[in-house]
């Protein structure tokens, strides 16, 4: 039998991130401050992993404006939406297998 | 993380997210008795129309027995500060019971599902609303209320995406009594009542048992 836990993505062990990756899966696009209220995170803690998931590609950032102050927004790219979906089967996979 | 509790570790962790998921692309504040308070209004509403047009208009016009134009005029500018009224007191007790509900939750009203949820309720109500108007300009009166009532139900089947899926069946019953009384102009203030009243009042009571009984 194989190993259930292979499929698990090690990006994704942070609850955070993990959080920010299933809102971003079902909005087409998000901003910081939405984010941030969902998840009840501090800003820097947030930043962090943001950072991270930025460099795995799993995510797209957008720097915009509305009026004078910064609106930065979030989506997933194709790549995080495979990454995420292949984490979650792993995890239903490992619910299954306990049964 | 131990080997023992590792499974009930897992169940929790996909039920964060699934929570997650819901809560971030869903307005899921919306308050049957927000429902049932509409509802109520709308009755009253269309009691106190009905009230005036047979009542005072019609009664004064058989005792007279001509058609008094400034009569005409006075009936559809009470019947539209009515309908402006009986909109008013519905949104405000909606807001009041969404707001209540939102606030025991712990969340805000103003997130992106509420704003995303109000665009596109807006979307096809703004619309009818204005196509009402330009009915009225034209002294159309027959498909108003069908008019109200199926702008509303297609703004409610678009909502449906952003809240409580279940409000998708109530638009679709607004749309097929709205298609209805297409065949009995007429009786519009009926359907009317029927719509906005008693549908609301039968939607609202099972959202309230659904969702919020305890």
């Amino acid at each position: 039998m194989k190993n259930p836990i292979t499929g698990l993505n090690k990006v994704f062990d942070n609850r955070i991130r993990l959080g920010v990756m299933s809102i971003l899966v079902v909005n087409d696009e998000i901003s910081f401050n939405d984010l941030k209220q969902m998840l009840e995170v501090t800003d820097g803690n947030l930043a962090t992993h943001l950072v991270s998931l930025e460099e795995n590609g799993y995510i797209k950032v957008h720097k915009g404006f509305i009026g004078r102050k910064t609106n930065t927004t979030y989506s997933v790219t194709r790549n995080g939406e495979k990454a995420f979906t292949d984490h979650i089967t792993a995890l239903e996979n490992m619910i299954k297998g306990v049964k | 993380m131990t080997e023992q509790n590792q499974p009930q570790d897992t169940l929790q962790e996909v039920k964060d997210i699934r929570r997650l998921m819901e809560r971030s692309s869903r307005f899921i504040s919306l308050s049957g008795l927000s429902g049932i308070a509409a509802g109520l209004f709308a009755l009253a509403g269309a009691g106190i129309a009905r009230y005036v047009i047979f009542k005072n208009y019609y009664a004064e016009y058989n005792d007279r027995r001509f058609f008094d134009s400034n009569d005409f005029v006075k009936l559809k500018i009470q019947l539209f500060g009515l309908a402006a009224a009986v909109f008013a007191a519905a949104f405000i007790s909606a807001f009041y019971f969404t707001w209540r509900k939102s606030n025991s939750q712990g969340r805000s009203l103003w997130d992106h599902t509420s704003r995303r949820l109000l665009w596109n309720m807006a979307i096809p109500l703004v619309t009818g609303g204005l196509f009402i108007l330009g009915m009225l300009q034209y002294s159309d009166w027959r498909f108003i209320a069908p008019a109200c009532l199926i702008f509303y139900g297609l703004a409610l089947v678009n909502a449906s995406k952003y809240t409580f899926t279940d409000i998708r069946y109530l638009g679709y019953c607004e749309i097929i009594i709205g298609l209805i009384n297409m065949q009995f102009i007429g009786y519009g203030l009926y359907f009317w009542a029927l719509g906005f009243g008693v549908l609301h009042i039968i939607y609202g009571v099972v959202m309230w048992w659904k969702y919020e009984r305890d």
